[in-house]
């Protein structure tokens, strides 16, 4: 194949001018269009000064890019309500937001405890907008207080969590437990509920009030999820080292509670009653010494 | 929907930018970009057939623009607004161009404009600017071919249409 004689190039096009300032050209045409330029003085003038507006108006508007951005553009670009949350009612809207908070507020204690008051004041929100939410507390249970209420809440923040609902799965439940035992400072072992219908998926530790708190997780076939809080900081709170069981209700979240050998336990879901009694029940006589 | 947010921020100092070249004024050009965010956040159920999210946020920024451009009205200032026009100024030298340029830039057709402006600042391809403004390649390039010699004229301190002058005695 006989090589191309420079003359027989193609007539250079405007386009092709722009596209050779924008570097938007084939890659063979660069030289031709350069040598077009090159016999061409006027054109060339006018080409490069295309480039330096170019230059100039990045240079010009640059600046934007490292100003700090206004913090109604952030709100706008990442509504703290997602779109999501007005449609449902308030109770379901409670496990929506820390679902949805979850992926920048995860990994340390501390972010665990932003996340956790956030939701507190989110419930308390919501039972104050809905009064027949107060009214339904005061006909089923009470309404929730000290470590049944921090309860309610760890367990409105992490079951809807998909993605990582737990800190260490049940796959690993030795370690879960030489960990969990490590941080509360005593042995702090998962119940079995596998005889009652529930699989451990596994536990994380969470802030109480002046310590370290464990949270374990199960859920039934449905995928239905409970939580198990353990706490040691129960007793100094009500001031007793056994209580009998209790039963409270935090919006969706329904809690059984009590304290037991210097423990305060609370097992909270969104199943009814009889059925958390039935877990209860199930948790308080594997605790109980045989 | 987390990702996407997520995203929706990185492309902020972009929207940014683009605005601040086509409308200048600091509140206008934000309250562009924050009718383009929601107008993105509301239409979030087409993000998954998105192929190209730069050209669509663009898009939408432009035909709020045109609405704007075809119904105007007074722009406000926000009293607390301690803002400058231009964050950091260049050296004294550069400065007298560049501000040569704003006003040379501000007397474009925002037709001109945008083509400009996309291709110069977001180094689109004319085919992504196409699809963007809506409007066929070969209008892409001559507006930009238009666009950039009217700029021209207009830095170079010629008249951008000499037919039209007279001479008075």
């Amino acid at each position: 194949m006989k090589p191309i004689p420079p003359s027989a190039t193609l007539p250079v096009t405007e386009a092709e001018l722009h596209a050779y300032v924008d570097a938007q050209l084939p890659q063979e045409r660069y030289r031709e269009i350069e040598a077009y330029l090159s016999a061409r003085p006027g054109e060339a003038e006018r080409v490069a000064s295309y480039k330096a507006q170019k230059n100039e108006l990045r240079a010009l508007f640059n600046s934007v890019l490292d100003e700090p951005i206004p913090t109604r553009l952030q709100h706008a670009a990442a509504p703290r309500r997602p779109w999501y949350l007005e449609r449902l009612a308030a109770g379901i809207a409670i496990a929506a937001v820390s679902a949805g908070s979850a992926w920048f507020l995860r990994g340390t204690v501390e972010a665990d405890s932003q996340r956790l008051a956030a939701t507190e004041r989110v419930i308390q929100q919501a039972s104050l907008n809905n009064g027949s939410l107060e009214a339904s507390n005061s006909l089923t249970g009470n309404t929730l207080t000290g470590f049944a209420r921090r309860a309610a809440v760890a367990h409105v923040v992490y079951s809807p969590d998909i993605r990582r609902p737990v800190e260490v799965g049940a796959d690993q439940e030795q370690q879960l437990v030489a960990w969990l035992s490590k941080r509360l400072g005593t042995e702090v072992k998962p119940p079995s509920l596998q005889p009652i219908g529930y699989e451990l998926i596994g536990g994380r530790l969470l802030p109480g009030d002046s310590g370290p708190v464990a949270q374990f997780m199960y859920h039934d076939k449905i995928g239905q999820r409970l939580t198990l809080y353990v706490t040691r900081e129960a007793p100094k709170i009500t001031g007793q080292s056994e209580t009998a069981f209790r039963f409270g209700q935090d919006g969706p979240v329904n809690v059984f509670y009590w304290v037991d050998k210097n423990f305060g336990y609370a097992i909270s879901g969104g199943a009814d009653r009889p059925e958390l009694m039935r877990v209860a029940k199930e948790i308080y006589r594997q605790l109980a010494p045989t | 929907m987390q990702d996407d947010s997520a995203s929706l921020l990185t492309w902020l100092p972009r929207l940014r930018r683009y605005a601040r070249a086509l409308v200048r004024n600091l509140d206008d050009a934000d309250d562009l970009v924050q009718d383009t965010l929601e107008r993105a956040l509301s239409k979030t159920s087409y993000w998954r057939d998105v192929s190209d999210m730069r050209a669509w946020l663009f898009s939408i920024m432009h035909n709020l623009h045109v609405d704007c451009v075809r119904k105007p009205v007074l722009h406000t200032v926000a009293a607390d607004e301690t803002t400058q026009e231009i964050a950091s100024l260049p050296t004294q030298d550069e400065r007298l161009i560049l501000m040569d340029l704003q006003t040379a830039i501000d007397q474009l057709p925002f037709e001109y404009k945008e083509v400009l402006l996309l291709v110069a600042l977001e180094d689109m391809s004319y085919s992504d600017v196409a699809k963007t403004l809506s409007i066929p390649l070969g209008t892409v390039m001559s507006r930009l071919s238009r666009g950039r010699e009217r700029l021209r004229t207009l830095l170079e301190g010629q008249p951008a249409q000499p037919a039209r002058l007279k001479v008075v005695k």
